[in-house]
Order: C-alpha cells, then sequence, then structure tokens
C-alpha cells in the first residue's frame, strides 16, 4: 500500500470534528441550542393536517407507553437528556411546544427528522414503533425549559393519566 | 495458521470496540451490499467487522473480511472509511485496499421514495475479494489469479451510486444502481443491487430483551453486474440472490449473516457472509473534547 491510509483516515476524522465542533464553538452551545430548539420547535408547526389529525392507534395499549421508555433510552436519550428536557444536541421533549402538540405531530416529526437542523430520520423503527415512543413522550408532562428534571429516564405514567 | 488468520483481526477488533462505555442499539438493516435511506446519527461511530467466505471452482477458496467505520457527520451526510483484506487458502493473506465512502441525503423530508447520492474513492489492489459490490463483467474467473500476482495491480476507482429506497408497511425496499470508473482509463463499468427487509414484528415489547422478534430482521438482496460502456447487460457478468438476516442486540452489537448463491456459471456457487458491529453514540463530541482538552 503506497498511498497513505493515514492521511485518508485523518481526513475523515478532521471533517467529522470540523462538523462536531462547528455544533460546540463557544458562545453558540447554550445560546445556539435554545434556538436550535425553537428551530425543531417551529418545525413541528408544519406537519400537514393530515399527519396532524392523525390518533394515535396505540392510544388506550397500557403498554405503549412502557415500550416507548424502552426505545427512547436506547434512540433518544443521547441527544434529548436522560429526563427528556433536553440534552447536548436535542431540545427538551418536555416543552409545551412538543407536549401540547397533537401526537399525530410528534409522530410526523419522527418520521421526517429535522435533518437540516442535525434530527436523524426515524423511519427506520416500524410505524407502531414510533407511536410507542409518541405514547411515552406525551406521557412524561411538561417541565418548563429552566429547570430540568431528575437525571434518571423518567418511568412512564399509567396510561389512564397520559396527556393527550 | 487459518485460525490465527480469521480470529485475531476478530478478536483486536472486538477488544477495541468493547472499549467504548456509550453504545446504542444499531438498528441497522442486515444488507451486505444493498443500501437503504438511512444515514448514521449526527456524532455517533458505528464499527463493523464483516467476513464473506467464498467458493471457487478451479481454485482455492478464500475468506475476505473487512472493517468499516461509519460516522454521522451531519443527520444528510455519512463517511466510511474501509479497510480490506482476505485470506485465499494454500495461498496467502493481503491487504487489498481502502476505501472511502461517502452518502448524502439531498431531501429534507420523508418520501415514499428517497433518494441517496453515494461517492467512494477506492485504491485497492486485484487480489480484493471482498464482493462488496458486482460491476462490469465481474467474474468468477477473476479470482483465480495468484495473490503474489494480483496484489502488485494497484487500481484507484471511483464508484457513485443512486440509492432508492422507502418504507411500506414495515417493509424497507431499496435499489441501488451503480457506476464505477478506474481512473487508469478504464470505461465506466456498472451494477446493481436490490434489497427488501422487515423485522420480525413491527412492535417493541415493554420489556427489555434479547430474543424478542423485533430484534430480528430478515430479508432478501440481489446484486450483480451490468457490463461497461461498451457491452451493456446482464450477459458476461455475475449474479446473486442472498437471504440476509440480523440480530440487534439491547447490548448494542449488531450481528448478521447471509448465504448467498450465484445465479448464473460467471458467479461462485456459493458465499457465505457474517458480520458484527457496535454503534458508539457521541463519537465526534469525546473527539473534539479530546483536542480541547476539556475533561
Amino acid at each position: 500500500m503506497n498511498v497513505g491510509a493515514p492521511c485518508v483516515f485523518a481526513l475523515l476524522v478532521a471533517a467529522g470534528s470540523v462538523s462536531t465542533m462547528r455544533a460546540r464553538q463557544p458562545g453558540t452551545s447554550a445560546g445556539r441550542q435554545e434556538s436550535k430548539g425553537e428551530s425543531v420547535y417551529s418545525e413541528i408547526g408544519k406537519a400537514p393536517e393530515k399527519a396532524r389529525s392523525k390518533p394515535n392507534p396505540l392510544e388506550k395499549d397500557p403498554d405503549a407507553a412502557r415500550a416507548g421508555r424502552i426505545l427512547f433510552t436506547q434512540r433518544c436519550r443521547e441527544c434529548h437528556g436522560d429526563d427528556a428536557t433536553g440534552g447536548k444536541k436535542g431540545p427538551s421533549l418536555r416543552a409545551p411546544e412538543i407536549q401540547n402538540a397533537q401526537p399525530g405531530a410528534v409522530f410526523w416529526i419522527l418520521t421526517n427528522g429535522v435533518v437540516r437542523k442535525g434530527m436523524p430520520v426515524w423511519s427506520k423503527l416500524p410505524e407502531p414503533e414510533r407511536w410507542q415512543l409518541v405514547s411515552y413522550i406525551k406521557s412524561l408532562g411538561t417541565v418548563p425549559r429552566s429547570s430540568p428534571a431528575s437525571s434518571e429516564p423518567p418511568a412512564a405514567k399509567d396510561s389512564s393519566s397520559r396527556p393527550r | 495458521m487459518l485460525i490465527r488468520k480469521v480470529l485475531v483481526p476478530i478478536f483486536l477488533l472486538s477488544s477495541a470496540i468493547l472499549g467504548f462505555p456509550a453504545v446504542t442499539e444499531a438498528q441497522e438493516n442486515p444488507y451486505f451490499v444493498a443500501y437503504d435511506h438511512y444515514l448514521e446519527e449526527p456524532g455517533n461511530l458505528e464499527v463493523e467487522y464483516l467476513s464473506t467466505f467464498g467458493t471457487e471452482r478451479g481454485g482455492n477458496d478464500f475468506h475476505s473480511y473487512w472493517t468499516e467505520f461509519e460516522y454521522g457527520a451531519t443527520a444528510w451526510w455519512t463517511t466510511e472509511f474501509y479497510l480490506d483484506g482476505q485470506t485465499t487458502f494454500s495461498d496467502s493473506t493481503v491487504l487489498t485496499g481502502i476505501r472511502w465512502e461517502n452518502r448524502f441525503r439531498p431531501l429534507r423530508r420523508e418520501h415514499f421514495i428517497n433518494p441517496i447520492l453515494y461517492v467512494e474513492y477506492e485504491h485497492k489492489n486485484a487480489a480484493d475479494k471482498i464482493l462488496k459490490e458486482v460491476e462490469g463483467h465481474d467474474v468468477e474467473a477473476d479470482f483465480l489469479t495468484p495473490n503474489a500476482v494480483a496484489r502488485r495491480e494497484m487500481s484507484n476507482e471511483v464508484e457513485l451510486k443512486l440509492i432508492l429506497s422507502g418504507v411500506h408497511k414495515g417493509w424497507n425496499f431499496t435499489e441501488n444502481t451503480l457506476a464505477a470508473k478506474n481512473l487508469a482509463n478504464s470505461p465506466w463499468e456498472f451494477g446493481y443491487a436490490l434489497a427488501a427487509s422487515r423485522p420480525l414484528a413491527l412492535e417493541a415489547s415493554a420489556k427489555q430483551c434479547s430474543f424478542c422478534r423485533q430484534n430480528f430482521i430478515a430479508g432478501l438482496e440481489m446484486y450483480g453486474g451490468l457490463g461497461d460502456r461498451h457491452r451493456f447487460g446482464f450477459g458476461d457478468t455475475s449474479h446473486y440472490l442472498a437471504p440476509v438476516l440480523g440480530w440487534n442486540l439491547p447490548s448494542g452489537w449488531m450481528l448478521r449473516v447471509s448465504p448467498g448463491f450465484g445465479l448464473n456459471d460467471n458467479s461462485h456457487r456459493f458465499l457465505l457472509r457474517w458480520g458484527l458491529s457496535r454503534e458508539i453514540t457521541g463519537f465526534g463530541p469525546m473527539v473534539s473534547r479530546l483536542f480541547r482538552g476539556r475533561p
């Protein structure tokens, strides 16, 4: 091998690091996180009426939020934080914009992501799993953005007390 | 000797991956050749070790392997680095090349069919046997050249793919069209891959489990060459059909296996592929912290 594999790998790492650092420049973390959150929240308002009005087919399934909690831990916690109040990369899912949104709108944003703002498309999860995630997220309840909740993922509430 | 050659790379890679504490369940499709439209999550690194055992009529069977480092640079760009090697039984073990691959998602939202643009640079020698794609007039007899001779023939190649993939009722369907060009004045060569897969259950269980049906994804892929600019078509090249099965473990590992069958006389009769992968979350920020001296 006469061409430097290390050079290519260094390029690869540099490219990735630059993109990561761009998101973590000084003065950008808190303020930009807030504005990033705002732009992500505004995205939920773009959900088409047809998508928004879709009811959660697992709404009455008592296991849906529990399964959603496991999915949240596996897929979402890294960005949105242990308690879904927001992390380094993702905004709070317990903000009124999300908690007051129709389940269909939350499902729509999960399906489509907010690709330009860093949220990946989650249509690789089958539809019922996405609805389970919606059930869990909606079961968490609203937390004002300045007061983080506990550090552990909250347990899914009983379906009967779940906000719709 | 053989065991050493096969197991040592697996062991080294496994040890390296195990060192990272932050992992997430990969939930990848189990394809070996075809790509779907899902990119790596931003900041995550997926490390994969994949192997192919292949039979060779009139020559020695082989075991090829490659390691992939797949990094989600952004939600619309995934970049990947490969190291390839192979062992030909009764011959030798050689490092066969490197690849640098990039996939871009041009559309913001999810559609019925989602295009992904793929650009890859390959620096490899003629001993390369990973069969990551079939292109041009690739045939079984190409692998008869002894490693000592084949490894001296180096090539630089650019490969472009248009990936069209979608999801319907839990099924993923994907079609990849490939165009590859050896930069040493060779004609454009073409190839294809088609695949479909589905999790065995669409709903997640309310309990953590390793053997739940939703952790298994089964499917089928078919791939082959389409000739080159001068002789385009399905003839004088090889084609394969391969069932695929993936198992996503809650611990973050993914195992996949695929027996493949040659569909014509130009193809290897049998290929057995298997792979192991693990996704490391927050790799990008971790590297960033290292360089910035943060705790």
